[in-house]
């Protein structure tokens, strides 16, 4: 966390055109998911990027902005997709009631985990998320009569909807993946509302000197408390995306290898950007398509690739893209 | 201006089996500038922690502005009036100058506001700039705060303090590994601050401290060895012995 500048301040600090460009964020975030199913190899790694994108955006609301390295992500991303999955599928309630109600119910969850584990620092706070996190797993794994176990939740396809009197086929790859932009962009505008609120710099103010933030009059705990439910309530609705994309959750998603690979992600991409996410998410899955091609053991040439980041950008690609752009512009 | 704002109580402060304090009682008049003096170890850093907030002492009582100030969790003291810097620079690095002030201006109004737009909030804009202004930083807003000079952050770190309009301002050694160029401006700022509101300075360099105060507070091994103007201070026997007269010429 001890990387130079942070970013969006400078920008904001600096005038001119890019600085122009930047506010405009979330308009030119969607605007590059909008071509990408056009860009990429193929429309399920597409809808996968928009997934795994708004997840690990969330995340780096907790992780990027404010320092708090959390290694139990997993836990809400697999509450969003669960709690939809079970709504739908149990209870038969709407699919667009049931996302909303995921997502309450999964900040609900991330309250109670981050009401134990914001009191704790460093090391200590990330082996607890990781503890909870399992915790949750566990239960998904015990409770089967609701979860399905080990065999994952079944039983709550999706397979068309009704947009205010348009009949949509949720089946077709592409409709389904311009309905899931719309949640995506709904979280990116969100995000991007809280990174500009007062709260937001009340977040980069911990990261960079907890202590100062104290003797300023903040309440350190209680910051940290409601930036562990926002963030958790992020990636929860990147659950309930992947419950309305696959129409089964697996348990694996609840998993810790997949916290990691959130964590991963978003080392990959740039924490403390706010395109990053999904620039680090869209690298891990094309490395994985790409490798696991030619060889069944892709894991040790994406942990090689991670560690080479980590030692040289430790910005990630979006965030070393950024800074180089504005070293061009500080230029005459 | 000249009502009591602080009055101390009685107050120690034990770590394990060290009285870091013992039985402090004095009491600050509001609109003045009091120095709190001391050789190393004297129990000077702890005394500001406690007033601030950051250290809850083991026994006695505060009260500021008629009020009791035992049991406030540390982030309520500024919200009471009572503002402090640190002998060691203590901002925010990676943040603008500006948002370094701008920031601890929010705390009084805004904190967990997650809807509105920072930019938007021009009144807490025009208060950092105004802070800046006063410490002679404003030049320098759009810095990263790590770029400063030495002097320049403990100015910034002033600011920080300032932009709550604390009725009772702390500084905890605000010339600490300054050169004498950087101290005279220094010396100037806390006289010019020391005009509106009440001060309370740790310092080490003696000929200032002398100077600058109206008022000498001197500490020794965690009690208070003598309390008054600084030529009654100056010409007192024990505070020679302990502090002045070995160290001639200090500062």
């Amino acid at each position: 966390m001890t990387g130079p500048s942070s970013g969006e301040a400078v920008a904001k600090a600096s005038p001119g055109g890019f600085s122009w460009l930047l506010e405009q964020r979330v308009l030119l975030s969607v605007a590059v998911l909008a071509v990408l199913p056009w860009v990429l190899p193929s429309q399920a790694l597409a809808v996968n990027v928009l997934i795994y994108g708004v997840v690990v955006m969330g995340y780096n609301l907790l992780f990027g902005y404010t320092g708090l390295l959390s290694f139990g992500q997993a836990a809400f991303f697999g509450a969003g997709a669960y709690f939809t999955g079970i709504a739908i599928g149990r209870y038969g309630v709407p699919w667009f009631a049931a996302v909303p109600v995921a997502v309450l119910l999964s900040t609900c969850l991330a309250a109670a985990i981050g009401i134990v584990s914001t009191r704790t620092r460093g090391i200590y706070f990330s082996m607890v998320t990781l503890a909870l996190a399992q915790l949750v797993y566990y239960v998904a794994l015990q409770a089967s009569s609701f979860t399905g176990g080990e065999n994952g939740l079944r039983g709550f396809t999706v397979d068309r909807i009704n947009l205010f009197g348009l009949q949509l086929n949720f089946l077709d790859p592409i409709n389904k993946y311009y309905v899931l932009m719309a949640f995506a962009a709904l979280a990116m505008w969100f995000q991007s509302r809280i990174l500009n609120s007062p709260f937001g710099a009340v977040i980069e103010a911990i990261r960079e000197n907890e202590q100062r933030a104290r003797a300023c009059g903040y309440d350190v705990e209680r910051s940290k408390l409601i930036v562990f439910m926002l963030s958790g309530a992020i990636s929860s609705l990147g659950g309930c995306m992947l419950a309305l994309h696959l129409s089964i959750v697996p348990l694996d998603i609840l998993h810790y290898q997949t916290s990691g690979m959130i964590v991963m992600m978003v080392l990959l991409g740039g924490a403390r950007s706010f395109f990053g996410p999904f620039v680090g998410a869209a690298s891990f899955l094309i490395l994985e398509d790409v490798i696991s091609l030619w060889t069944p053991h892709w894991q040790i040439f994406v942990g090689a690739i991670f560690v080479l980041f980590v030692l040289f950008l430790p910005k990630g690609i979006w965030g070393t893209l950024l800074d180089a752009l504005r070293v061009g512009k500080a230029r005459p | 201006m000249n009502g009591e704002l602080l009055r101390v109580e009685g107050i120690g402060k034990r770590f394990g089996g060290f009285v870091a304090l013992e039985d402090i009682t004095v009491s600050f008049a509001a609109g003045q500038l009091t120095s709190i003096i001391g050789p190393n170890g004297a129990g000077k850093s702890t005394f500001f922690n406690i007033l601030s907030g950051a250290l809850t002492p083991s026994s006695g009582k505060l009260h500021f502005r008629g009020s009791e100030l035992n049991g406030l969790p540390q982030h309520r003291f500024v919200h009471r009036g009572i503002s402090r810097s640190y002998q060691i620079t203590n901002i925010f690095p990676d943040l603008p100058v500006h948002e370094n002030v701008r920031v601890a201006a929010q705390a009084l109004t805004v904190s967990y506001d997650i809807w509105r737009n920072r930019a938007r909030l021009t009144e807490l804009h025009a208060r950092a700039d105004a802070a800046l202004d006063s410490v002679g930083l404003l030049a320098k807003r759009n810095e990263l705060a790590k770029f400063l000079s030495h002097g320049q952050q403990r100015a910034l770190e002033i600011a920080i303090a300032l932009v709550s309009e604390p009725e009772l301002l702390l500084l905890d050694e605000p010339t600490a590994g300054m050169g004498p160029e950087e101290t005279k401006e220094m010396v100037a700022l806390l006289e010019r601050l020391a005009e509106k509101r009440t001060v309370l300075l740790v310092e080490h360099k003696m000929k200032m401290v002398l100077g600058l105060s109206k008022r000498v507070v001197v500490l020794h091994h965690g009690r208070l060895l003598a309390d008054g103007a600084p030529d009654e201070i100056r010409s007192n026997p024990e505070v020679r012995r302990v502090y002045l007269g070995q160290s001639e010429g200090y500062g």
